[in-house]
């Protein structure tokens, strides 16, 4: 530990997931330990002055002293030198930051109103949750389907913005194992604070392990692959499947087969076909409180063969 | 109200918080100068979008010049600086005293600008037959464009001349109105700010369309 | 039409009726129009606030108070003009267009402004544009946060156009009240004044009225693009037409980094005045505060780059942005150490404007601090957009510039009004405002170095104990401003009359009656020393 860290940056700071980090707290701590003096001398100096030169009778006689250059050079010339030196040490760890490392191993991380989408080399696609191998350099390929979000891993120290219509990326080494959260942000609208990943640090056997689980998964059954998709396509964001709690959109627990009534008063039955309609044409058929132009349309994103897995799914939550 | 105005008479008029009439035209003066400042640079920060664009998609900003008739472009920027003249010779006939001279000349400048609207509502009826229409109510496929984003470019064509229209349009305002109060004898060769700023506000107009009209029209 | 016998003997008595006020062409009389309307604004806007932390008091997982508001939209739509009635409504006319109003010609010995009707115009244009701004809440709300940030902007089903609409008319106003400054900075001064003999709140705000000349205008046409983008989709800011969403960011701080420091300049205007009067001794460096003003308002204009660290502009951009950012510290620490020298050997007094004036040097230094922090680029790539960001610039915007405000009203309430407010009672609002507000936003720095992201209508459990002290905090503000508004109201009210020159400062102002006639000076004043000599 250095002297700089009497400050203890780190101990409220999250865990430090990477080498990165750890330069970073080190910063941090400095900049904490010359603020805290920076602050002493300012309002330490202030209150002392306040307190020794207060008002004794009501025709005090005051020095007159306007001004003196020698002091005022002083107190510009060090500040000066110390914010240089903080942007020539910043400078240094920001150019590891953004410096993407050759060989490393690359994922592409999809953002959208409000999930992750994260896809392997392998076509492997999860939703929220990004797995990587311990001490091994990975490169996060970031991009966006609709607004701007941004990628935050608070223990890596790293954040970058995923903006629609281009490529953005990060990098990182962990050297730690374990699950670390995944923040947006950049805020997105209505569960911007919902969208929450996580990032699981595993080792390389695990990893690989991962990996072809991942890839087998085309043979899971109907209603798996709903669940998975229902998952990938963010529906979760909005629509809770596991109690018949309300999220932005109505539940969809226990809802199949059931009566519900809609804005314009009419009862519709939840059936095959009203599920359908609404993944495809969301805004014809709204239900009874709930606002109309919330949820995107899926047409054009879904094949058959998925929506039929999606329907399949919601039939089976009881 | 202490600020009011005397009318009628031949002396400078000198508002209450002024000291005298030379304190009074030198704020004025300023004033409007400053003013001029923030219209450049609203116009300037249209002009910085503009040349980003230019340089991420000069084929799209070649097509969609192509588009534009520079004849009457040409023309319109002869009548803006004609009028740049006029404009500027009406404020020595006041300062003469010469109020008749001075009003034919700003009746002039405000024709120059009609004639400027009249030009320009011709291109954008023409503009309109054709489809070529801003952002998103271009049909690409319908005017058969090379550039699927040729909208944009007629986005900054729209924008830029429409905002500088409506600058001629208050310009003729204006103008209008210090011809009136140059009939009723309000200004004279003691007073004339409010046409020497009016003025002053024209030739910023015209300015801005001697940039406009190479950029829109002539760079390919 | 002369100053006749027939009106009253000062600018409050002058003429009457409510129309005499609504086509008024008086500075002072402006200046308190504007002082009515933004105070409401602040109401409103610190409504907003309390819900805002009230939702945060628990994670909408607890049963009970977890979750207040109805769902994350109305959080957002909250969120949004609480940041947009604070900023464009409150904080940035809150010192230029009421105390600058009301002072400025005062200070340097003018009659007026160099353009009175441009002034009440720029009234006008503040509150079309404020009804636009409040209108648009009862047509579809709109959700964008106040940076109205593209793509989201253009996608959202709000109504965006017209808030925009209101903002730009908003930004006229500001732009004529800093063209009149100028104007009457270079013009107006009274014989012997020159530019080194006026009132350093007089450098602020001519420094001020500089940047709202050159930051708006970009402003105004980047609304009017974004509004083209939502009506004609022309696709500057949109990425799926070709264009760069991030170029609406570039534009936007180009704006909106230099107006941070309208927000601020004045503050430290107002600071100086105070803590002179009231240490009752000439400023230290008199020179180097006038010009750091000048000094900020010109790097301001250059660091708009370190809004965007993490927005994916090049490596070499985030470098440079940080680099001149760094230069923005500087004149800011000669001004922090500056007013610290003021205070050595001087004869100081507690009235409540002095406590505002170092309660606004006790938050200010945190916020200022806190702010190099934020320029180092990797320490920032770990701040932004989170919590440590909303406390920053809370220390900075409410902790400098609001309690200057509040320090101004009190220090010139005698001389606007003609009486005395009650001491204990302004005292006891501070010290509410001061601890409260202390409470409510150093935890926040806490929160954003654990991870904590801004915009957040829900957070996990982890966070909950310090959003609690937080909310605890912000009741005590709540408590500190009615306070405020009831020992404000009290003094209108029953105060006792003030005299010409209640705290025995050396400025012009306090040498005319309280409150001042029409015409501001019976005779012109002659000057012939500087601003402090107090001997």
């Amino acid at each position: 530990m250095m002297w700089f860290n009497i400050a203890k940056a780190q101990s409220f700071m999250p865990t430090q997931g990477t080498e990165i980090a750890k330069q970073v707290d080190n910063l941090y701590g400095f900049l904490l330990v010359t603020s805290l003096i920076g602050c002493l001398l300012v309002i330490g100096g202030m209150i002392y002055f306040a307190w020794k030169y207060k008002r004794k009778t009501p025709n005090d006689k005051t020095a007159y002293i306007s001004h003196s250059t020698f002091l005022e050079f002083l107190w510009s010339f060090i500040p000066l030198v110390i914010f240089l030196g903080v942007f020539a040490w910043g400078w240094f760890i920001y150019h590891d930051m953004r410096t993407m490392p050759k060989n490393a191993l690359e994922i592409s991380i999809l953002g959208k109103q409000w999930a992750w989408e994260v896809q392997y080399k392998n076509g492997f696609k999860a939703v929220n949750e990004v797995v990587v191998p311990i001490n091994e350099d990975v490169k996060l390929l970031l991009s966006s389907q609709d607004v701007i979000h941004s990628f935050f891993i608070p223990s890596f120290r790293i954040k970058q913005d995923a903006v629609p219509g281009r490529y953005t990326a990060l990098w990182f080494n962990a050297n730690k194992l374990g699950e670390f959260h995944v923040f947006c942000t950049e805020y997105c609208g209505t569960a911007h604070s919902g969208m929450i990943g996580k990032l699981r640090v595993v080792t390389r056997e695990e990893f690989d392990r991962y990996m072809e689980e991942g890839q087998e998964e085309g043979q899971l059954p109907l209603a798996k692959r709903g669940e998975k998709l229902f998952a990938l396509k963010a529906c979760a964001s909005c629509h809770s499947v596991a109690d018949a709690s309300v999220k932005v959109g109505p539940t969809l627990f226990k809802k199949f087969g059931a009566d519900e009534v809609l804005t314009d008063g009419a009862t519709v039955k939840i059936d095959e076909n009203y599920l359908r309609e609404s993944i495809l044409e969301p805004n014809k058929h709204i239900v009874k409180g709930f606002p109309t132009g919330v949820m995107p349309t899926f047409q054009g994103q879904l094949n058959e063969n998925e929506l039929s897995a999606l329907v399949e799914y919601i039939k089976e939550l009881k | 109200m202490s600020t009011d105005s005397t009318h009628g008479t031949h002396s400078a008029h000198v508002a209450h918080h002024f000291k005298d009439a030379s304190q009074q035209y030198e704020s004025g003066k300023e004033g409007i100068w400053l003013f001029m400042v923030t219209e450049i640079l609203m116009f300037g920060a249209i002009f910085v979008a503009y040349a980003i664009y230019h340089h991420a998609y000069p084929d799209m900003f070649a097509e969609g010049a192509k588009s534009l008739d520079w004849k009457m472009g040409f023309v319109n920027t002869l009548v803006l600086i004609f009028s740049s003249f006029t404009m500027a010779i009406s404020i020595s006939y006041i300062q003469k005293n010469e109020q008749k001279k001075a009003v034919i000349a700003l009746g002039t400048t405000v024709l120059c600008g009609a004639i400027f609207m009249v030009i320009k509502y011709f291109e954008y009826a023409h503009k309109f037959h054709l489809g070529l229409l801003p952002g998103k109510f271009l049909d690409v496929a319908g005017v058969g464009a090379e550039h699927a984003n040729l909208g944009l470019y007629f986005g900054f064509y729209y924008c830029m001349t429409g905002l500088h229209g409506l600058h001629v349009l208050i310009g003729m305002g204006l103008i209008t109105w210090c011809m009136i109060r140059t009939m009723r004898g309000d200004f004279h060769g003691q007073y004339w700010i409010p046409v020497e700023g009016v003025g002053l506000f024209w030739h910023i107009v015209d300015l801005i369309w001697i940039f406009l009209f190479p950029l829109l029209y002539l760079v390919g | 039409m002369a100053n006749t016998a027939a009106h009253g003997d000062n600018y409050i008595n002058f003429e009457k009726g409510l129309w005499s006020w609504f086509t008024t062409v008086d500075h002072k009389r402006i200046g308190i129009m504007y002082f009515i309307t933004v105070m409401t604004f602040f109401a409103i806007g610190g409504v907003m606030a309390l819900l805002l932390r009230l939702e945060l008091f628990a994670p909408n997982v607890t049963q009970g108070v977890g979750q207040v508001l109805k769902n994350g939209d109305t959080y957002n739509q909250i969120l949004t003009y609480h940041g947009a009635i604070m900023v464009f409504m409150v904080i940035v006319p809150g010192i230029p267009a009421i105390l600058g109003n009301f002072f400025l010609p005062l200070h340097i010995g003018a009659k007026d402004v160099a353009f009175p009707k441009i002034n009440l115009a720029s009234w006008y244009c503040f509150m079309l544009g404020a009804a636009l701004a409040i209108g648009t809440f009862f047509t579809t709300k709109i959700d964008t946060g106040w940076t109205f940030y593209t793509p989201y902007s253009i996608r959202t089903g709000t109504a965006t156009a017209m808030m925009v609409a209101a903002a730009f008319i908003m930004g006229m106003s500001s732009v004529l009240t800093g063209l009149n400054f100028i104007v009457t900075v270079h013009r107006l001064r009274a014989p012997g004044m020159t530019m080194h003999r006026m009132p350093l709140f007089v450098w602020s705000l001519y420094a001020t009225a500089i940047l709202q000349i050159l930051a708006t205008p970009v402003l105004a046409i980047t609304l009017l693009l974004l509004a083209a983008e939502r009506f004609l989709g022309i696709g500057i800011f949109d990425p799926k037409l070709g264009g760069d969403p991030v170029l609406f960011q570039h534009f936007f701080w180009f704006y909106s980094h230099p107006a941070v420091y309208i927000m601020i300049l004045p503050a430290m205007g107002v600071v100086s005045e105070i803590l002179t009067t009231f240490s009752r001794k000439v400023i230290f460096g008199y020179t180097a505060i006038a010009y750091s003003s000048l000094g900020i308002a010109a790097v301001s204009f250059f660091v708009w780059g370190h809004h965007m660290f993490v927005s994916g502009q090049s490596e070499s951009a985030g470098i440079l942005f940080s680099f001149l950012t760094m230069l923005v510290g500087v004149p800011t620490a000669i001004k922090m150490f500056n007013w610290v020298a003021t205070l050595y050997k001087g004869s100081i007094q507690f009235q409540s404007p002095m406590l505002y004036a170092l309660g606004f040097m006790f938050l200010f230094a945190i916020g200022g601090v806190t702010g190099i922090m934020l320029a180092v680029l990797p320490i920032d790539v770990h701040f932004h957009d989170t919590y440590f960001v909303v406390a920053h610039f809370h220390y900075v915007m409410v902790g400098g510039t609001l309690m200057s405000i509040m320090g101004g009203y009190y220090y010139w309430f005698p001389k606007m009004f003609g009486k005395m407010y009650s001491e204990a009672g302004a005292r006891m609002s501070f010290v509410f405002i001061f601890i409260g507000f202390n409470v409510t936003f150093f935890p926040q720095f806490i929160l954003g170095a654990m991870g904590m992201p801004r915009r957040y209508f829900d957070y996990i459990p982890a966070y909950e104990t310090l959003n609690k002290v937080s909310t605890v905090g912000s009741w005590l503000i709540g408590i500190g401003f009615l306070i405020g508004l009831y020992t404000i109201v009290q003094g209108l009210l029953k105060g006792e009359k003030a005299p010409m020159n209640p705290w025995g400062s050396k400025t012009l102002e306090w040498y005319t009656p309280s409150p001042p006639p029409h015409d501001n000076f019976a005779v012109e004043p002659v000057v012939t020393a500087g601003p402090y000599e107090y001997r």
